[in-house]
C-alpha cells in the first residue's frame, strides 16, 4: 500500500501529470487544476509553485525566496514545508 | 429601478456529452429517460469548435462524459483538441470498452485524467450496471490506465445494495491504486429518480457509510483523497448543486444542446439553443435557459432572505422540479423547505420498503 509522503527539504518536488498549475488568462490569476477541483493559490504559494520545477530541491527554493523577499530562512522553510505538505496530502505534488 | 447589475462570471467547466450510447444499462444514470439518438449526435469538427469556443470564454476543464464518451471513435481528436485549447481534460468512463491501445491513444493526446465507476467490490455491482462481465473490464482497464500515466479516481456508486461494503470499495480503490475516490451516492435525476425506490438507502445504512468515511478520510490522509456525496434527501441544507445555476458549469449533449446542467431538460418551459445555432458566449450570457435562475433574483421564500442564499444558491432547480413540480421554488433537500418533511419521509418508506424493481436504462 502507498504510504503518505512526508515533505522535507531534501526533496525534489513536482506537479504529477494530472495536477495543472498554470496561468489563468481570462481571469489573470494562478490556478491548480485537479480532478474535479479548481484551487485558487494565494501571492506566497504562488510564489513558491513558479519555483517548483521538478528539479529544484525544497531547500534550494527556500533559499530563493528567503533572498528574494528578504525574510529569515527559518520562517520562509516553515511555511513552504507547510504548503507542500497540504498538497502532497491531497496528491497533488510528487517526487 | 434599483437593482444591481448582476456580474456574470465567465464558466470554468465543460461537461461534453458525447454520445448516449453506452454498453452499460446503469439503474442510476443520470441521463434523461428520453435518450438522445447517434444519428443526431454532433460530429468532431463542430465538437472541436466547441472545445475551441468554451476554452476562449475562459473555460479550465473539459469532462468527457455520456453515455460512454470512449463509444465515440473521434475521442482522441476531441481530447487532442483540448489540450491543444490549453484545457484540463477528465474522462468519465465505464471503463468496458478501453483497450490498451486506446489507453496509449488517449494518454499520447493528453488526457490529464480518468475516472472509472465502480458498482460494488466485486460481479455483485453487475445487477445495478446491467452488463455481465463489467466488473473485471474496469478492474483490466484501471490497471492500464495507470500504467499509462493516467491518474485515476474510482467513483465508488452507492446505493443500499452495496452501502455496507463502503470500507470494502474504500481498500479496493487503494489496491487498485487510485488517488483519489468518490464516494458517491447516486443523485436521484432521470434514470436514477425512476429507479430511486429500488436503490436509496435507509437514514440509519448512510449514517454508518458517513462514519465509514470519516474513519477512512483520517486513515488514509495522503494516501487516497475521499469526496463523499449523500443523497442529499437525507441532508439539512440542499447541495449547492453545480455551484450554483449558471454560474460555473455548462453541459453540451449529444445533439448539441446547451445546458446548464444535465438534468435540465427535465425543467419544463425552459427554452435550450444549440451549438448549431448560437455561439457558446452568446447562450452562456443571453439565453433564458441560463438566465432564468441566475444568481439569487429568481428566489422565492425561504431562499429569498435565507443567509445561505450565496452558499447553496437555493439548491438544485432539477429535483424541485422533480419533486415539487416547480423549478422556481426552493429544493425540498433543505429543510427550510415546506416539502421537506414529504419528501425526507417518503425517502425513507421506499427504503424501508425495500421493493427491488429495476428499471435499466434503454432506448425508448
Amino acid at each position: 500500500m502507498a504510504e503518505r509522503l512526508i515533505v522535507r527539504e531534501d526533496m525534489v518536488l513536482g506537479f504529477p501529470r494530472h495536477i495543472t498549475f498554470r496561468h489563468d488568462d481570462a481571469r489573470d490569476r494562478w490556478v491548480i487544476l485537479a480532478p474535479e477541483r479548481l484551487l485558487l493559490p494565494d501571492d506566497t504559494a504562488v510564489a513558491i509553485l513558479q519555483r517548483l520545477d521538478g528539479s529544484r530541491a525544497v531547500a534550494h527554493i527556500v533559499d530563493l525566496l528567503a533572498e528574494e523577499f528578504n525574510a529569515p530562512r527559518q520562517d520562509i522553510a516553515a511555511d513552504v514545508v507547510a504548503m507542500l505538505q497540504d498538497l502532497a496530502d491531497k496528491g497533488m505534488v510528487t517526487p | 429601478m434599483n437593482a444591481i447589475p448582476l456580474k456574470v462570471e465567465a464558466p470554468v467547466a465543460l461537461l461534453a456529452e458525447l454520445t448516449h450510447r453506452c454498453p452499460m444499462r446503469c439503474l442510476y444514470c443520470s441521463n434523461p429517460l428520453e435518450l438522445e439518438r447517434s444519428a443526431s449526435e454532433l460530429d468532431t469538427a463542430t465538437w472541436i469548435d466547441v472545445i475551441d469556443q468554451a476554452a476562449q470564454i475562459g473555460v479550465l476543464q473539459i469532462h468527457f462524459s455520456g453515455g460512454e464518451p470512449t463509444v465515440r471513435k473521434d475521442l482522441t481528436q476531441l481530447v487532442e483538441a483540448s489540450t491543444r485549447a490549453g484545457l484540463y481534460s477528465n474522462l468519465i468512463t465505464s471503463a468496458v470498452l478501453l483497450d490498451k491501445d486506446r489507453i496509449k491513444e488517449l494518454a499520447d493526446a493528453g488526457l490529464s485524467h480518468a475516472q472509472i465507476s465502480f458498482q460494488d467490490v466485486d460481479e455483485r455491482g453487475e445487477v445495478i450496471g446491467g452488463l455481465p462481465g463489467a466488473h473485471k473490464k474496469k478492474l483490466e482497464a484501471a490497471a492500464l490506465l495507470l500504467e499509462s500515466g493516467i491518474a485515476l479516481t474510482s467513483n465508488a456508486i452507492v446505493t443500499r445494495h452495496n452501502i455496507d461494503r463502503v470500507q470494502e470499495m474504500l481498500d479496493m480503490a487503494v489496491a487498485l491504486g487510485a488517488r483519489r475516490v468518490e464516494v458517491a451516492n447516486v443523485q436521484y435525476y432521470g434514470w436514477a429518480l425512476k429507479n430511486r425506490a429500488a436503490l436509496i438507502p435507509t437514514p440509519e445504512q448512510m449514517d454508518r457509510c458517513t462514519q465509514v468515511v470519516a474513519a477512512a478520510r483520517e486513515k488514509l490522509k495522503g494516501i487516497l483523497v475521499i469526496d463523499y456525496v449523500i443523497p442529499d434527501y437525507y441532508a439539512k441544507h440542499p447541495k449547492s448543486c453545480m455551484g450554483g445555476w449558471a454560474k460555473r458549469f455548462l453541459n453540451v449533449t449529444p445533439s448539441g444542446r446547451v445546458v446548464p446542467c444535465h438534468a435540465a431538460e427535465s425543467i419544463v418551459g425552459l427554452n435550450f439553443q444549440t451549438v448549431k445555432e448560437a455561439r457558446l458566449a452568446d447562450i452562456w450570457y443571453n439565453s433564458d435557459a441560463f438566465t432564468r435562475y441566475r444568481g439569487t433574483a429568481w428566489m422565492p421564500e425561504p431562499c429569498a432572505s435565507c443567509d445561505r442564499k450565496e452558499i447553496d444558491w437555493g439548491g438544485c432547480r432539477c429535483q424541485a422540479m422533480a419533486l415539487v413540480g416547480d423549478a422556481g421554488q426552493a429544493d425540498p433537500a433543505c429543510e427550510l423547505s415546506p416539502f421537506h418533511d414529504r419528501v425526507r419521509a417518503m425517502a425513507e418508506a421506499e427504503a424501508r420498503d425495500g421493493v427491488d424493481e429495476f428499471h435499466y436504462r434503454q432506448f425508448q
